[in-house]
């Protein structure tokens, strides 16, 4: 992934040169090892500030909406299927973005990696599938297959669904046996220790709303939180208030969700919030045989109704 | 000023005989990183933590404070009558805080603890609380406390500072607080002093060395505020911000709260939580107008308190002690120290 950055560049320095796009939206360098930041591109000049890595965790889609002009983003295969949710969702025009699409080989897990060392990590270099993170006290080399976030390492939609060019060539997608053995192990908890498992998850949350802010598809102008008159949920620090935001953010997300894992990825205590969506991921799958975000022509399951949809909880 | 020795293995001991009078609180660890926590009996202090996600804000301005109840039951007396929360303000320790948290408070104490006006929540839980703090022999690449008047064995605010040599810890008692905090745990083994403060120096500037990170900050004072207010860079900086709250909850010296009421049968309270001016929600007035409706207003308004408003109300230095936790945690990396610099070196073309 780290030669195509030359070939993203190429592209957005020709869309800017003709005026074929306002602004570029990918990713630059970060001011400390391991980060990256979005980025809006105005001009060719600026070119030289597009990174691509992987450490690019965030969703570029949500960055595309409200955009005056025509905007390029530059897509991996979750930011593809994220572009094509808010289109069938109409929270853009297809004819108002332009999509660099950049296979992609996953994105690593920076809390994993942090997790190996004593002291703060002060470098990180890629070079193909080795990694060399290095902190004031050791340096260690490791096999970036290895540190993928979960969601990359069960991704099986690394190549962009929908592009109008590629900046490499296309990837091989991972064949998976089982593409939710995490639900499954929680599946298998009894009820009480499940129950558990999810008040454990949030016992940390700080309610920031990182998860919710980095998430595509939450674009809701006012979130069901932030809602005053009436007030649905308490703004405390009290548990039932902390998991009913988690609670309801997931089940709105049912149908929706590309399982990018911006939410893990922004979230400042590394709460494996993802634990919430999965669920609700396969079982769209299981009933409805629907992945998010790859079919202009359909709606999300939940948003429409067809004769064929399940019935079995008509008893 | 006195100095004493602890012997690292009397330091539990020492620390659990201080609970009969104290309550304590200090870095826990567990799987989402380390943070400043009440420490439940048994649980001792994680003292050699090298980053701890939030900071010791919270000992005294917890994120959720219950500040007044009124029971609305008609048939008793007062009812309806609001009433100050009954809080503990029992003695509490904080342990192990790095020295740039505790200088926070005392900015923080500048807003809550003013001469028109006492938060007698924050102030109390302040008179009750001694800071014992441990130098940081190794900062890490994101600390940049020196340039903020701060340090990796800053005194300021602490009333105990700690070094860490192996196998025992020298302490610098500070302060009364500090004093009475060491006797409640029965440390009371004197070093020499000279010797002692020849040893913190060298400490202390063999840590700064190791200091690599700063902000600049020096010509802010003298920058017109509109000049900097109306700057053409607000919307690069903003571009990326997706408007959380984590700069502002990670933030140890961020004081800002919202007011809540919650009934529940009978029982009403009034409480406080942290508030964030990333959030729409915090200048949302309730016609509905919204005087910093867009996130470029937002961002700006942080940086600008951070480092202009909060300059030129207390002449102070800035509102940061240069833990680098925002710089962190950021989820798509706004880094204040670009920022001051940015704003350090604006000059407005006429």
């Amino acid at each position: 992934m780290d030669t195509c950055i030359k070939k993203i560049r190429a592209l957005a320095a020709d869309l800017l040169d003709k005026g074929e796009v306002e602004r570029v939206i990918g990713f630059a360098k970060g001011t400390i090892p391991m980060a990256t930041s979005p980025i809006a591109i105005g001009s060719k000049q600026e070119i030289e500030k597009l990174v691509f890595n992987s450490i690019c965790g965030l969703n570029l889609a949500n960055f595309v909406t409200k955009q005056k002009g025509k905007t390029a983003i530059i897509a991996k295969g979750c930011d593809s299927r994220n572009i094509v949710t808010h289109i069938v969702e109409n929270q853009i025009k297809r004819d108002e973005i332009y999509i660099i699409g950049v296979p992609c080989t996953g994105m690593v897990d920076k809390f994993k990696i942090a997790s190996l060392f004593k002291d703060e990590i002060t470098q990180f270099e890629e070079a193909g599938d080795t990694l060399t993170v290095s902190s004031l006290s050791q340096t260690q080399t490791l096999n970036k297959q290895d540190y993928l976030r979960e969601n990359c390492s069960l991704c099986t939609h690394r190549n962009p669904v929908l592009y109008d060019v590629l900046a490499a060539d296309l990837v091989e997608e991972q064949v998976l046996e089982n593409p939710f053995p995490d639900v499954d192990r929680i599946e298998a908890l009894d009820p009480d220790a499940r129950w558990e498992h999810f008040e454990n998850l949030t016992k940390n949350c700080i309610r920031c709303y990182a998860c919710r802010n980095a998430c595509p598809i939450c674009y809701c102008p006012t979130c069901f939180v932030d809602e005053a008159g009436p007030q649905w949920v308490g703004k405390g620090q009290n548990k039932t208030d902390v998991d009913t935001f988690h609670f309801l953010r997931a089940f709105h997300c049912a149908g929706r969700c590309t399982d990018c894992g911006a939410c893990v990825e922004a979230c400042p205590m590394g709460i494996n919030v993802r634990d919430f969506t999965r669920k609700l991921n396969k079982d769209t799958l299981e009933m409805f045989g629907w992945e998010a975000g790859l079919d202009l022509t359909k709606r999300p399951p939940l948003d429409a109704y067809s004769p064929q949809d399940p019935n079995d909880f008509i008893k | 000023m006195k100095f004493i020795t602890i012997d690292k293995k009397d330091w539990t001991k020492g620390i659990d005989k201080s609970r009969k009078t104290y309550q304590l609180f200090g870095p826990v660890k567990d799987e989402n990183g380390c943070k400043i926590k009440e420490l439940d009996k048994d649980l001792a202090p994680e003292m050699d933590y090298h980053e701890s996600v939030m900071s010791a804000k919270s000992v005294l301005f917890p994120q959720t404070e219950t500040l007044l109840t009124a029971n609305l039951d008609e048939s008793v007396e007062d009812h309806h009558i609001m009433k100050r929360a009954k809080n503990e303000y029992t003695p509490r320790a904080v342990l192990g805080i790095r020295p740039y948290d505790a200088k926070a408070i005392l900015l923080v104490k500048l807003n809550f603890d003013t001469d028109e006006y006492r938060d007698p929540y924050w102030c109390d839980a302040y008179e009750a609380t001694t800071l014992v703090g441990l130098g940081i022999t190794h900062p890490g690449p994101f600390d940049f406390s020196t340039s903020v008047g701060s340090g990796p064995f800053g005194e300021e605010g602490l009333d105990i500072l700690m070094a860490d040599l192996d196998d025992h810890y020298l302490a610098k008692v500070l302060t009364p607080k500090g004093e009475a905090y060491a006797a409640a745990c029965g440390f009371d083994a004197a070093a020499d002093d000279k010797e002692s403060q020849a040893l913190f120096d060298i400490l202390q500037l063999e840590a700064e060395k190791n200091i690599t990170s700063r902000v600049e900050t020096d010509k802010l004072k003298d920058k017109a505020l509109l000049d900097l207010h109306e700057a053409p860079f607000w919307d690069d900086i903003a571009f990326a911000c997706i408007n959380c709250g984590t700069c502002t909850y990670v933030c140890p010296t961020c004081w800002c709260f919202d007011i809540q009421d919650e009934t529940k049968q009978k029982q009403s309270s009034r409480f406080r939580n942290w508030d964030t001016c990333m959030s729409p929600l915090f200048t949302r007035h309730a016609t509905g107008h919204n005087p910093r409706g867009a996130k470029v207003q937002r961002v700006r308004q942080r940086f600008m308190h951070k480092l202009k408003y909060f300059l030129d109300k207390y002449d102070q230095g800035i509102m940061c002690v240069g833990c680098g936790r925002c710089v962190k945690s950021c989820p798509v990396n706004i880094d204040i120290r670009q920022v001051a610099h940015t704003m350090n070196t604006f000059e407005k073309k006429d």
